[in-house]
Parts: C-alpha cells; structure tokens; sequence
C-alpha cells in the first residue's frame, strides 16, 4: 500500500488498529502508553512497541507532547498509520522520531497482522 | 513545485542560526511539504500551549530546556495557562513540588524571550492581531477567536509547532491561511434568545458537534459581547474542534452564505444543559474564567460579591490573566473577592491545574470547563449562569 510519508523510518512490528480516532492527551497514559479513554474500542490496551493504525487524530494540542514522553520513556508506538494524519500527531512523531504514514486504506490492516513500513516512500507492505 | 524557501528560511534549515532555529525550521518546513504548502509565511503573533507542568511533564520540559539553550522569540510570544497562580499558588492548595516544576517551565519560556502572561485569552492582554493579519496560535478558543472574531489568520497549531513559529518567525502556508478555506459551508438559524455565557456555551456545544468540522454561518443572533463570543468559541473548539465560524453582523470575515440549513431551537440548548447537568451533583467547587475573566465579569462577579461570604465547604475560583488581575487589585474588586472568601487567580485555570481528587462536583458558565471536569478530573458538573454560580456559593 502506498500513502504520503509524514515522518520518515523503516521499521517493521506488529499492528494495534483502531476504528476509534485518538486523543493523546487526556486518552493515552503518557507513562505507560495505555489507551484510558473510556469507550474507546482499545481501551486497557497500551500502543507501546505496536504500529499503531487509526483514522486519526483527536482533542488538545498538547497530544504532541504526549507521544514526545512516551518515545522518551521507550513506551511510544513503533510507527503510525493513518487514513489522514492531523498536524497534533504530524508533529508528535516529528519531534519524536516516530516512522508514520497516511492516506493508506487502513480497513486492511488488522490487529496481530505483522507489517513492514518504509516511510521514507510511503509505503506499508504486509509480510 | 513543491515547498520555495528564501535564502534566509535555508540558512535557518541550515543551522547558520543556532540548533534550537534549526529545530523549529525543520518541524515547519516538515508541516509544510505534508500539508503542500508551496511557502512560509512571516507571522506577527505567536500564542503557545503546552504550560502546565502537569499537561507537559518531565520530557516536554525537557523539550522546552532543551529549545531554550539558543533559541529567541523573534515576534509577540505569549503563553497559554499554567498549573497555577504563579505567585499564589501556596494559598490554593499547590504542593511545592508542582510549584518548583512549573517555575522550570515558565523559566525556559522566559530564557526564549516569550512573555511570561499565562492566559487563554491573550488577547485581552495585549497580544491583538488586527483583521487580515497572519499569526501562529495554539489554544483552540483563542485559535478560534482570533480567525472568526477578529479576522486574523491562523491554524489551530499546538505547543511544539507554536514555538517553532515563534523562534523562526515563520509558518507554513496552508489551511486556514488561505483564503479558500474559510469559507462558510452550512448555515445555522439560531431561533432562540441567547441571554448569557452559559447559553452561548451551551450553542457552541449544538453546533460543534453537529457541524462535523464544516464551517458554519450562524445567523439569528442580534448582539454578543466579548465574553459571550469568548464562551462560544471556546466551547464550538472543545466540542467540535472548530477554527472558524461567520455569524451574520458581528464577525468581520467575507463568506459566501451557504443553501445547506440548519435549525437550532432552545430545545436544542436545553438538550445540551441536560447533558452537562449531572443530576447528582454535589457542588463544592465553583469556577469563573473559563477563558479567562475579562476585567468586566471580575467587576460584575466583585459586585455580586460585596458583603457576602463564600460558604464553608465550598471554593471558588475567578481565573484570569495577571494584568487583569493587577488591574483588579487597583480598582478594589481583588479585596472585595478575596473577603469574600473567593480566590482570583491568575495564571491557570480549572482545565490544567492539579485538581484531581480535590472537588466532587464543579458549577461553571463554561460548557469548557464542564468537558475538562469530566474528563480530566472525574468532577460531576452543573452549568449556570455567572450569577447563578455566585449564589450557589454564597446561599
């Protein structure tokens, strides 16, 4: 699948994918990395180490910090996937050095599915 | 095309102007090629978010420390709040630790040059851009006021981006910076009166959620005042993360006026009170200045006030810019709050200080501060009008 890099990277793991958009603030522990807005399809679960795929981006301004300390603290996602990547996380994995991509068709990317990513190009390919 | 930098924006990219400059160029020049931008654009006015300690954190400090090494506001730079009264704090209950982590915060700010005022509403302050002009704003009501209310141009940035704006004088130019784009797309027919804040609170949180990021014209309403459209806009930002909107006769911006209809009835704002009315709740926290009091509602609130005493088992928070809150103290209305028994704080507000665990139940005018309660700090909330919430604490 081919998309529009946001951050560059390769990197290849394992999908966490979410119909949910994500608020990082306020919706993600930012010392742990799990989901805690309650209702959201992955709630409990953490994005720590996964490629994180959802629609996209939600809520505060201050979500960009929130992925900043989790790649600090060695709990951030892998890479991230998004149909459209809003500027809060665009600037997040920027400044966090975290590989992303959009405009991909995310619906074809399920949880457990493991995915290589080059970012650089644009490009997600399921292994 | 692809994104034209001038000779001085590459020596920036570069690092011919320091590591931080070189930093903030290259987040606005990544921005840039995301969204297609074919330029940057100089920006006159930087609002930054992204200051309380507890919102940030140790790495975002961090990242703040680090930018502050070398880098310099090169335009109007204020902040948004902090965690807390920066000069108070003691008196509202702020542990020392918090205290000395948030100093660490405004100090790096300071070190950058940045104008150390900790409001929402900046622009009651000082940092007010005119029609047409293009500025870098993080705030989502104060992004929201500055595009629809005064006419400026900007896109809802958040705290990095707003720095890096900030330090380079320069954003991308896309989204909101382009005419095209803020052209109304639905028109909403307002068949009610809206009396209060609390009511235009209640309207922003109709049409924000039922506008789905569509820019609405709004028609029907014959006046507002500064406080209510700074409640609207707030709440139409929290509840639908909303940038711009036209209302017919007050807001200055050129739109087409859209066929698409919408009606909005006062059974729509009733509607919107019950879902931010917890039946249950037990009010020991009331807070005004959601944005920040203008130095009319301290007046007013100051009015309500005299001679009667806040009521044992209940706070009361007025949050403001320090400005306004020195101005207070000069006319008289700090003392008559504060022997009241109500604090004026300045600097934070009840969305970002650390709060958690201190309050049950919060009554606000702002339909904001309901959503922050709720969500932030597991407070049941109840929606009223200023004057309402003043002898709810006071009765």
């Amino acid at each position: 699948m081919k998309g529009r890099k946001i951050f560059g990277g390769n990197t290849e793991g394992e999908v966490l994918a979410t119909k949910d958009d994500i608020s990082f603030y306020g919706g993600c522990d930012p010392e742990t990395g799990v989901i805690v807005e309650k209702g959201h399809e992955l709630e409990g679960q953490s994005i720590s180490g996964k490629v994180l795929v959802f629609p996209t981006g939600k809520g505060s301004t201050v979500g960009s910090y929130v992925l900043y300390a989790l790649s600090k603290a060695g709990k951030g996602p892998l890479a991230i996937i998004n149909k459209s990547t809003d500027p809060i996380v665009a600037v997040g994995c920027i400044i966090s050095d975290i590989p992303a991509v959009d405009q991909i068709d995310i619906e074809q990317l399920k949880t457990g599915q493991k995915v290589k990513i080059d970012a650089d190009e644009g490009v997600v390919s399921i292994i | 095309m692809g994104l034209q930098l001038t000779s001085e924006e590459r020596e920036m990219l570069e690092g011919k102007h320091g590591k931080a400059t070189k930093k903030a160029m290259d987040l606005i020049v990544n921005l840039g090629e995301i969204y297609g931008a074919e330029r940057l654009i100089p920006i006159s006015s930087v609002q930054i978010a992204g200051v309380s300690y507890h919102n940030l954190g140790e790495a975002g400090l961090e990242y703040l420390s680090d930018m502050a090494v070398d880098g310099k506001a090169r335009v109007l730079t204020t902040l948004n709040p902090a965690g807390m009264d920066l000069e108070e704090w003691k008196k509202h209950g702020i542990s020392e630790d918090f205290a000395l982590n948030q100093q660490r915060v405004v100090d790096a700010f300071a070190k950058m040059g940045v104008i150390t005022t900790c409001t929402c509403t900046p622009y009651l302050i000082g940092n007010l851009p005119h029609y047409g002009e293009h500025i870098a704003w993080a705030e989502s009501s104060a992004v929201c006021y500055s595009n629809s209310v005064i006419g400026a141009l900007t896109n809802r940035e958040g705290g990095p981006s707003a720095l890096a704006a900030s330090l380079t004088g320069r954003t991308a130019e896309y989204g909101f910076h382009l005419q095209e784009n803020r052209i109304a797309e639905v028109k909403y027919e307002i068949k009610t009166e809206l009396k209060h804040t609390d009511d235009f609170g209640l309207l922003g949180q109709v049409i924000g959620e039922r506008t789905r990021k569509k820019i609405p014209y709004i028609t029907g309403i014959p006046q507002a005042t500064t406080e209510e459209l700074k409640s609207f806009c707030a709440s139409i930002a929290t509840y639908g993360g909303i940038a711009i909107f036209h209302m017919e006769g007050i807001t200055p911006n050129r739109t087409d006026i859209p066929e698409d209809t919408e009606i909005v009835t006062q059974e729509d704002l009733n509607q919107a009170r019950v879902t931010m009315d917890d039946k249950d709740a037990e009010i020991d926290f009331i807070s005004i200045g959601c944005p920040h009091a203008s130095i009319k509602e301290i007046s007013q609130i100051a009015e309500m006030l005299k001679g009667k005493e806040v009521v044992e088992g209940k706070t009361v928070w007025i949050t403001t810019a320090r400005p306004t809150k020195d101005l207070a103290k000069k006319m008289g209305y700090y003392d008559t709050i504060e022997k009241a028994g109500a604090f004026l704080v300045s600097d934070a507000c009840c969305a970002v200080a650390p709060l958690k665990g201190r309050f049950k139940g919060l009554m606000t005018d702002s339909a904001k501060a309901c959503f922050y309660a709720r969500g932030k700090n597991d407070f049941k909330t109840e929606i009223r009008t200023i004057e309402e919430c003043i002898r709810e604490a006071t009765a």
